[in-house]
């Protein structure tokens, strides 16, 4: 009897351990959520939303303000964009390689080397953009300027490289072997297999992959702020330097702008520029996975 | 506990420089210092060390620039201002209204160095109204090109980089050559971190910047210097010329000025002695030019002469 008591006593301990570490999670989006939108109010009741959404010019530090949001979007979009340039076929191509194709030690070897990559710190990237890919890229583009969007956004798909690698490989892994079989059966290839049968079926799967991946490209901070520049340029050239959205919030942030100045809560409206995009990112690689797991039953 | 800790630490530091200057330890008291955010970081290391010997003294060092500083000064509000221009006939008549003396030292040089990469081979001099036109606010997105500025230079992008434009470096080039400080273009690569204009200029080939003629001499190897020409011939910005003052007009000395009743007391005095016997050390630590040991010498025989003079009047 007494054990019973003790142990139910033990257990109310421990839930309720595991339920404040649950809600810790929600509390602090909703403060983040809080902080957000209550500084950038303050800021949307000096600059019309307007001017936010379509000036072209970014100069909100300057005598002469612009607070145009486009060329920080550009400069993340930009990044984004050449990052999963990289990623998308050669994390799609690893992981059709590690499923179908490589023999058991292979990938014995391959997927810890994969993995090792998601382990190096970015600031670690961001330097290695800075001091080694953009000089082997000036070699042959010899316009490229010291801060560019090109060199960043390639590293940056490395550093993604193993998310969609590995969230592809688990897609195709969950394809049932009978329909690899049927494929075999009907006298497909094994290339006409993957090409034909194995990606399709599992395209929700690479979709949500890919999705997370461009969501963490956006959010990337040390890689841009480091190699692309800190100069807001409304543009899709990838030889210019150019400013992203985190790395304009750490600019402000670093610096000595006064604190509740308009320059100050620009950050916030950079944020929450930033949140929108990654949140519809979020909830559409969400919707997907519901429709992919209807599929599965 | 609190209180027990502060006092054990109070005393374990009493003691342990009490050997040699046990007088001058127990100063104590406030000093309230404001000014150019240029001179802050001399003032503000000098007030760092001051603090370790003397541990009582608080100094407060604020930076509201040169004219929001010598506001305050000019009504007796501060004991020192720091000022990176001369104080101004009006401020001075605002002084004398007030009944408030005050002495000027210099204590360092500033100059700004406007570098390109060294694969840059057109580009050996600029004048003055070329730099304004590159930087003024009416060339955003208009003047992009080297051709623009002078037609022999090539048909190639300009690409700039310039100091954060909270610091006095962008307060101080703007104004020297815009004519209007805080007034530039926003489109250039602007970074309160002079090494990443060093790198930045290091590795565009197409790249003009400006920032504190001190970082360009840690960085000679990577960077190329650029001749200023203010009409009377084109100059290169080095120690010398600075000093003599022939490169102009992105250079000008620095100076602390001290209010004539603050210097009647003894923590005051013991600051500024502190401050001419160590800044040449800190001045070239954050970046700025030091004066030479005659001029430092000269310095010192001013305070000590207005020292003398101040206090006989008492």
């Amino acid at each position: 009897m007494l054990t019973t008591k003790k142990s139910n006593w033990k257990e109310f301990i421990i839930e309720k351990i595991l339920q404040f570490s649950a809600l810790i999670s929600i509390f602090t989006t909703l403060g983040i959520l809080y902080v957000l939108i209550s500084e950038s109010i303050d800021f949307f009741k000096e600059v019309p939303l307007s001017e936010f959404l379509f000036d072209t010019q970014w100069t909100p530090l300057f005598s002469e303000k612009h607070f145009g949001i486009l060329p920080l979007l550009s400069g993340t979009l930009l990044t984004s964009f050449i990052a999963i340039l990289v990623a998308v076929p050669v994390g799609l191509s690893i992981a059709i390689f590690l499923n179908e194709y490589a023999p058991k030690s292979l990938r014995k070897i391959l997927k810890p080397v994969l993995e090792v990559l998601a382990a190096i710190p970015t600031v670690v990237y961001g330097y290695f953009a800075l001091m080694v890919v953009t000089p082997f890229l000036q070699t042959f583009i010899p316009n490229l300027s010291g801060f560019n969007a090109l060199s960043p956004g390639i590293v940056m798909g490395i550093m993604i490289l193993p998310m969609v690698a590995s969230l592809s490989e688990d897609a195709l892994y969950a394809i049932p072997y009978s329909l690899r079989e049927a494929s075999y059966g009907m006298g497909a290839t094994k290339l006409q297999t993957v090409f034909r049968v194995l990606i399709p079926s599992a395209s929700s799967g690479i979709i949500v992959s890919i999705i997370l991946a461009i969501s963490r490209a956006f959010g990337e901070t040390m890689i841009v702020a480091i190699a692309a520049g800190q100069q807001p340029n409304f543009t899709f050239d990838p030889t210019v330097p150019i400013e992203t959205i985190t790395t304009y919030i750490v600019q402000v942030s670093l610096g000595d702008v006064v604190q509740g100045s308009i320059e100050y809560k620009t950050i916030y409206a950079a944020g929450i520029a930033l949140f929108v995009l990654t949140f519809i990112l979020n909830n559409i690689s969400y919707f997907i996975r519901k429709k992919y797991q209807k599929y599965q039953l | 506990m609190k209180k027990l800790v502060l006092i054990a630490g109070t005393s374990f530091v009493l003691f342990s420089c009490g050997g040699k200057k046990e007088s001058s330890n127990t100063l104590s008291g406030t000093i309230d210092i404001d000014g150019s955010s240029t001179v802050y970081p001399i003032t503000e290391a000098v007030a760092e060390e001051f603090k370790k010997v003397y541990p009582d003294v608080k100094v407060a060092v604020a930076l509201s620039g040169t004219g929001g500083g010598f506001k305050k000064f000019v009504r007796g509000e501060t004991d020192i201002n720091d000022a990176s221009r001369p104080i101004t006939h009006f401020e001075d008549s605002i002084a004398k209204a007030n009944g408030v003396e005050y002495i000027e030292l210099e204590v360092a040089y500033d100059g700004l160095a406007v570098v390109i990469n060294p694969q840059n081979t057109w580009c050996n001099d600029i004048k003055v109204e070329e730099l304004k036109k590159i930087w003024e606010p009416e060339a955003q997105g208009k003047i992009t090109k080297w051709n623009q500025i002078r037609p022999e230079w090539p048909d190639e992008p300009l690409h700039l980089y310039g100091a954060g434009v909270e610091s006095g470096t962008y307060d101080y080039f703007t104004e020297a050559i815009v004519g209007k400080a805080h007034s530039s273009r926003g489109d250039y690569t602007s970074s309160e971190d002079d090494n990443v204009l060093v790198q930045g200029v290091s590795s565009d080939k197409n790249a003009l910047g400006f920032f504190g003629f001190a970082y360009y001499e840690e960085n000679k190897d990577k960077i190329k210097l650029v001749a200023v020409d203010n009409g009377n011939g084109a100059v290169l910005p080095s120690v010398e010329t600075v000093k003599n003052k022939t490169y102009k007009p992105l250079s000008r000395p620095l100076y602390i000025y001290i209010n004539n009743k603050a210097a009647k007391r003894k923590e005051v005095q013991e600051f500024i002695n502190f401050y001419l016997d160590k800044m040449n050390t800190l001045v070239s630590e954050v970046g700025y030019i030091p004066l030479s040991d005659e001029e430092i010498k000269a310095v010192k025989e001013k305070w000590q002469n207005f020292l003398q003079t101040h206090s006989n009047n008492q």
